[in-house]
């Protein structure tokens, strides 16, 4: 216990830092997920196509290996990002398609009245997509979309494998540090990762509470 | 399309297998010196030498990813100087190197897998510290390490540790080395296995790779020419045997076993046979019977 207590702010560091990856490549793979699930039902093949390439190569490459690639690759080829924005770059990828997927099944769950209803109304793809299909999407799918979250909150920790330094560098750190209390600082750093994870859980149930589709 | 992207990927999934897989050029002796165990000697009813002795199989830990001390190769049996050791302290209980069972301890589990009895032994580049010797014993020290300097081979920039303030370093996650790293003032950048420090390196990302000198000579020893192992270490690194807390019977036998191997030249076998392929030899230290 001296050892967490006397080591606290180099939890919160590392801590901090595995919120920041969270934080941001989450948003970024919000974002581009959805992007990427909007080109799957775009009316054009080649948008389709592309779409569809990028969510299989993605979603089955290891995380390890798309991580390797921008810390390691990418400056091999000239790169002088930082490799925290290498990290972020490489997660935020690595977790879109899993986004743009949970989408895609949100919209096939939009019944098709309402996108024919739409069209009927005269509104646009861009439009129908934007004001009728996806918030609808958006609400079926929050389940998935917090376990994705989740996931990444796991996944942030491959990330101190390549030069970041966060929880669980952090905790390997400590533990080399102090051999007498190992089981203890490990202990406490998954503790630090429930602390995000169970509010996550518990917010995917309130969300879906308030935001289902009444039908 | 499709095409060139994909080949792109197994290119980069082909140079991950290069980097981290080529762990194993610096062929260490294969023709292992088959240690002959002698008859099994009778110890004390109820120690942990008798114990072993009678199961005729031990379980060590050690490291698989170290060139020279303990690097796993590609038949699957771990090479280097801790193995050695590990298999003189064996054939000392009459076990056969065959009915050892090597399991891999990372840095930071080698205290739970003593305290759990996971392992009878660790011998992974295990650094002798007081926090450590609170839950763990150490035979030993059979090494004495000591922190140094891996540059390319072209800079002459850096000679000395002060050399390395402010400046980005790349060390491992979790080792003595690092911390001493952020201590002295440079930038420690971690990563988890030292193979991944040397691209950063080649790439000018980091000036210098900083831990044990022993393996920065390994790293060194096998990307001939690149790179160059510089100026005199800096730190101490006794490296130790752990065994269970207080098994001082085991731990005295352990040390007389050392100290037998020192003199009848087994030690310095083992050493030739590995690390010696690349390092001079050094007298081992004087163990420590604390």
């Amino acid at each position: 216990m001296n050892a967490i207590i006397e080591n606290l702010p180099r939890f919160l560091d590392g801590f901090g830092m595995t919120l920041l990856l969270l934080v941001v490549s989450g948003t970024g793979a919000l974002v581009l997920g959805t992007v990427v699930a909007a080109m799957r039902i775009a009316p054009v093949p080649s948008l389709n196509g592309f779409a569809a390439f990028y969510t299989e190569t993605l979603r089955n490459t290891p995380l390890t290996l798309v991580l390797f690639f921008c810390a390691i690759i990418l400056p091999y080829l000239g790169s002088t990002l930082p490799y925290l924005a290498c990290a972020i770059i490489g997660l935020t990828l690595y977790t879109s398609p899993f986004v743009a997927e949970a989408l895609r099944s949100g919209i096939n769950g939009v019944p098709v009245g309402q996108a024919e209803a739409a069209r009927s109304l005269g509104l646009g793809f861009r439009q129908s997509v934007t004001l009728i299909i996806f918030p609808q999407a958006f609400r079926m799918v929050i389940p998935p979309l917090i376990n994705v979250l989740i996931a990444l909150t796991k996944n942030t920790s491959v990330a101190g494998g390549f030069f970041v330094v966060e929880l669980f560098t952090v905790a390997k750190e400590l533990s080399n540090a102090n051999g007498n209390a190992v089981i203890a600082i490990l202990l406490a750093i998954a503790a630090f990762y429930l602390v995000v994870t169970i509010p996550l859980g518990i917010l995917s149930g309130r969300l879906e509470r308030r935001l289902v589709v009444q039908r | 399309m499709r095409h060139t992207k994909l080949s792109f990927f197994a290119l980069a999934a082909a140079t991950a297998v290069v980097l981290t897989g080529c762990a194993g050029s610096t062929d260490p002796a294969t023709e292992d010196s088959i240690s002959t165990p002698e008859p099994a000697p009778s110890f004390a009813e109820g120690s942990t030498m008798a114990a072993l002795a009678d199961a005729g199989t031990i379980t060590i830990g050690t490291k698989f990813d170290q060139p020279l001390f303990g690097l796993l190769g590609p038949d699957n049996v771990p090479v280097g100087f801790d193995i050695e050791i590990g298999k003189i302290i064996a054939s000392s209980l009459g076990i056969p190197e065959d009915k050892i069972e090597w399991k891999e301890a990372v840095s930071a589990n080698r205290e739970p897998f003593i305290q759990n009895g996971e392992v009878d032994l660790v011998v992974a580049t295990y650094t002798i510290n007081d926090k450590r010797k609170e839950v763990v014993s150490f035979a030993g020290p059979y090494y004495m390490a000591g922190q140094s300097i891996l540059v390319k081979a072209d800079n002459d920039d850096i000679k000395t540790e002060d050399d390395l303030v402010g400046q980005p370093v790349c060390s491992v996650t979790g080792s003595t080395p690092a911390a001493k790293l952020a201590e002295i003032g440079a930038q420690p950048l971690l990563t988890d296995t030292y193979t991944n420090c040397l691209e950063p390196l080649r790439s000018g990302q980091v000036v210098a790779v900083s831990t044990d000198n022993v393996i920065l000579a390994g790293l060194a020893a096998q990307n001939e020419g690149e790179f160059k192992v510089v100026g005199k270490p800096f730190t101490d690194e006794p490296y130790g045997i752990g065994l269970a807390l207080d098994d001082t019977e085991f731990r005295d036998y352990i040390n007389d076993v050392l100290e037998k191997s020192y003199e009848d030249g087994s030690y310095q076998e083992a050493w030739d046979s590995t690390a010696g392929q690349v390092l001079e030899f050094v007298d081992p230290p004087a163990v420590d019977r604390y």
